[in-house]
């Protein structure tokens, strides 16, 4: 016996306001398309910002802006510092290590405390998935989030920055192959890579790996599985090549990183099988010789560079944009 | 007050078929009369239950009470308080609680305590291993002397199969009961059920497999042993198709669902709702449909609250950090109305409320069985001669879940109005045990 229960209360997408307008950026699930052109559009014209003598513009001038790191990562920290202070924000960086629940202190109160010191936006990476979330429901309302890597779930900015990179380089998205090859299952990079891809319209997504890396549920995200190079790297217009984790080894998921190279590893000879004119992607930091070959990782077909420049723009769009708008 | 006169009620009666209104006569803790009462009956109190409908009092296979050790998330007053506010007269304790029941010392004093408060009928089921570890077994027959009603794990797998084997055996000498959540421990690892949304929200999985590999192992254990197995909370469609297996073999199995998993699903989790998080993960659509339907036809032999009361500090944290668990108690009985069909009818169908209460009074009493010592052939059910163990309630009152008005010292359900954006129907007004009152808020009975 089926009971057909009543409709559920239809939760509002918790990262826009009521008139649709992005107040946190907790991921590019759900984000609107005419909002990621913005954010690529915005990131466009701080490109220039960013090759001017006076590299700062006064958005968010008096502003505290918080780097709230509850799982280290030098880099993204740093480029979300970068970006603040080009927006002539207050930047304080807190450095959580690990777990707040094994400070002792919980999650809110944390936050708690923060807000008293008049912040006005946090930016949040937590190795548990929807960690922002739960921030953005408890902050005061003029206090805004981004998500800079929640567990496994999401990676919004990184996301975006792949997104421009591609529209950079490709213009169009309408006509793309798009292979993001590794371990996609533990991987929040790929998560919001899938969902911007598409939602920006992108006909063909591949996931490639091996089955533990890349189970067959991911279809569901609307990609299309592949467990061999070969079928995942075939004439694909970009390949997003993810950092391959140490702890796949430990974990029982690969036998060895040597293993793994050979049969997934991209090398100029697996290159070959994309078009002439495929671009290699990375979000960094890259392991030569485990998941990218340094042929490949230095080579012409390589934007592993230009992403890092991309993303400090695209970083300072997001938060500018968040910024001007009221929950 | 040693007689009661419950009048004009709409009696019903699940085990024995009886749906009629009429009277209902208590005297000294027992039903004396039930239907026509003796014109020369001289109740100290009567009650009018015109409209409400009189049922058995309802029995719980799973409740966490808190007590011992994690009173900061509920004590046994304010949670045995919480089953008589829900029709509950009797309700089955789980053994991890710190220390685990596995000493009768603690056992006797848990049930001492519980009678103090005489709230609700306590039937603790003991740890099956010392410490719940799975290394060595706990004194089985001196807890089953102490007040303990079978044995149990909680939600911790025995991982080595010798020791369950073992246990199951030793268990079985004594024709004793073991209840076990079946949950394999590596595949069981993970916080939401596999599935789509559990991949979209980057949450780890617990495949649909943790559950039948465990629950394949402990039927091929109980085909060794002859044990006696109770198989807790399935929350799978593969996992009602083997329990259903089971039983057509004719092997002693009985198997309960909470009402957690019949009425919800993954996508219930939304952004995170950390209320949702709760053991077993709630599964697909699919799933629900098959665990309703397993429960309408007997698959299932029970609907449990699962009740667990949670604290603030444990819960509102990332979905993967908070602690599993809901709170159940205060809405068993509207959610089992609301499983079977009869909820918003001023008066239910009587198959449909027969359905209802059955899930919740005569199922979980034949779980019990023996165990029940002098009280199988009367608890659950109207008989005359029988325990007063009965629950008075409006059936077409409407209400919507508030936290905060819960009795319960846990506040967090998923089944809360600000998530589900829906009403319950069936609101208790009186509930009494051994012809006590554990529960009166007849008060509140609105007079047509």
């Amino acid at each position: 016996m089926s009971t057909a229960l009543p409709m559920r209360k239809p939760q509002r997408n918790p990262q826009l306001n009521a008139h649709g307008e992005l107040i946190h950026l907790l991921s590019t699930e759900g984000l609107p398309k005419p909002i990621i052109h913005q954010i690529l559009d915005t990131a466009e014209q701080f490109l220039s910002v960013n090759e001017r003598e006076v590299k700062k513009v006064p958005l968010l001038r008096g502003k505290s802006v918080f780097n709230l790191f509850f799982e280290n990562s030098t880099r993204t920290r740093t480029t979300f510092e970068i970006a603040a202070k080009r927006l002539s924000a207050d930047v304080i960086n807190l450095d959580i290590a690990r777990s707040s629940a094994s400070k002792g202190e919980s999650l809110l109160d944390t936050i708690a405390n923060l807000s008293a010191m008049q912040a006005d936006m946090f930016i949040v990476r937590h190795s548990e998935s929807g960690a922002p979330y739960l921030i953005a429901q408890h902050v005061a309302p003029h206090v805004h989030v981004v998500n800079a890597g929640d567990g496994r779930h999401a990676h919004p900015t990184q996301a975006l920055l792949d997104m421009y990179t591609i529209r950079h380089y490709k213009k169009d998205f309408s006509n793309l192959t798009v292979a993001i090859v590794g371990d996609i299952v533990h991987s929040r990079v790929a998560r919001s890579n899938i969902h911007a891809l598409t939602t920006l319209g992108v006909p063909e997504v591949r996931v490639v790996g091996p089955r533990t890396l890349v189970p067959g549920d991911l279809r569901e995200m609307g990609v299309r599985v592949c467990h061999s190079m070969e079928e995942g790297i075939r004439d694909a217009d970009v390949i997003i090549m993810l950092r391959l984790q140490n702890e796949r080894m430990t974990g029982g998921m690969l036998p060895s990183s040597g293993e793994f190279f050979k049969e997934f590893g991209l090398t100029p000879a697996k290159l070959a099988l994309a078009k002439p004119d495929a671009i290699v992607m990375h979000p960094g930091p890259i392991n030569r010789g485990v998941e990218i070959d340094s042929a490949v990782a230095d080579g012409k077909q390589s934007v592993i560079l230009p992403q890092v420049t991309f993303g400090i723009a695209v970083r300072m769009a997001v938060m500018g944009i968040i910024a001007g708008n009221e929950a | 007050m040693s007689k009661i006169l419950i009048q004009n009620g709409r009696l019903v009666d699940p085990a024995s078929g009886l749906d009629q209104v009429g009277d209902l006569a208590i005297t000294s803790g027992r039903i004396t009369a039930l239907g026509k009462v003796p014109a020369d009956f001289a109740p100290d109190r009567v009650i009018d239950a015109t409209g409400l409908i009189v049922a058995p009092g309802l029995v719980d296979l799973a409740a966490r009470l808190r007590e011992p050790g994690h009173e900061h998330e509920g004590m046994l007053e304010s949670e045995l308080a919480a089953a008589a506010a829900g029709g509950v007269t009797s309700v089955v304790c789980l053994p991890d609680t710190d220390p685990t029941l596995d000493e009768p010392g603690l056992v006797e004093m848990l049930k001492l305590r519980a009678r103090k408060l005489s709230r609700c009928r306590l039937f603790p089921l003991g740890a099956l291993t010392r410490g719940l570890k799975g290394e060595t077994l706990t004194e089985m027959a001196e807890l089953v002397e102490a007040g303990c009603i079978g044995f149990s794990q909680a939600e911790v797998a025995i991982k080595d199969t010798l020791v369950l084997q073992r246990a199951m055996q030793y268990a079985s000498t004594f024709g004793y009961t073991v209840w076990l959540r079946p949950q394999d421990p590596w595949l069981g690892k993970g916080v939401a059920a596999s599935g789509s949304v559990a991949t979209r929200l980057g949450l780890s999985g617990v495949p649909v497999s943790a559950e039948t590999i465990a629950i394949n192992t402990l039927i091929e254990l109980v085909r060794a042993t002859g044990t006696r197995l109770h198989l807790c909370r399935i929350s799978s469609a593969a996992g009602v198709e083997l329990v259903r297996q089971a039983k057509a073999q004719g092997l002693p199995i009985t198997a309960d669902v909470s009402i957690n998993s019949l009425l919800l699903t993954d996508v219930d989790i939304g952004y995170f709702n950390s209320s949702m998080r709760v053991t077993p993960p709630l599964r697909q659509g699919r799933d629900r449909d098959a665990l309703q339907a397993g429960l309408a036809d007997g698959t299932l032999d029970a609907l449990v609250s699962d009740h667990t009361p949670v604290s603030e500090d444990e819960k509102v944290l990332p979905f993967g950090e908070a602690e599993p668990g809901a709170t159940g108690l205060e809405l068993l009985l509207s959610l089992a109305l609301k499983w079977a069909g009869a909820d918003h009818q001023a008066q239910p169908d009587a198959a449909r409320l027969r359905r209802a209460l059955s899930v919740v009074t005569q199922g979980p009493v034949k779980v019990l069985g023996e165990a029940l010592g002098s009280l199988s052939s009367s608890a659950g059910r109207l008989v005359t001669g029988g325990v007063a163990d009965v629950v008075v309630f409006d059936p077409a009152a409407s209400w919507v879940v508030e936290p905060s008005a819960l009795v319960s010292q846990g506040k967090h359900t998923p089944f809360a109005f600000e998530t589900t954006g829906f009403e319950l129907s069936g609101r208790v007004r009186l509930t009494l045990v051994a012809g006590q009152v554990a529960h009166d808020a007849l008060d509140q009975t609105v007079v047509a």
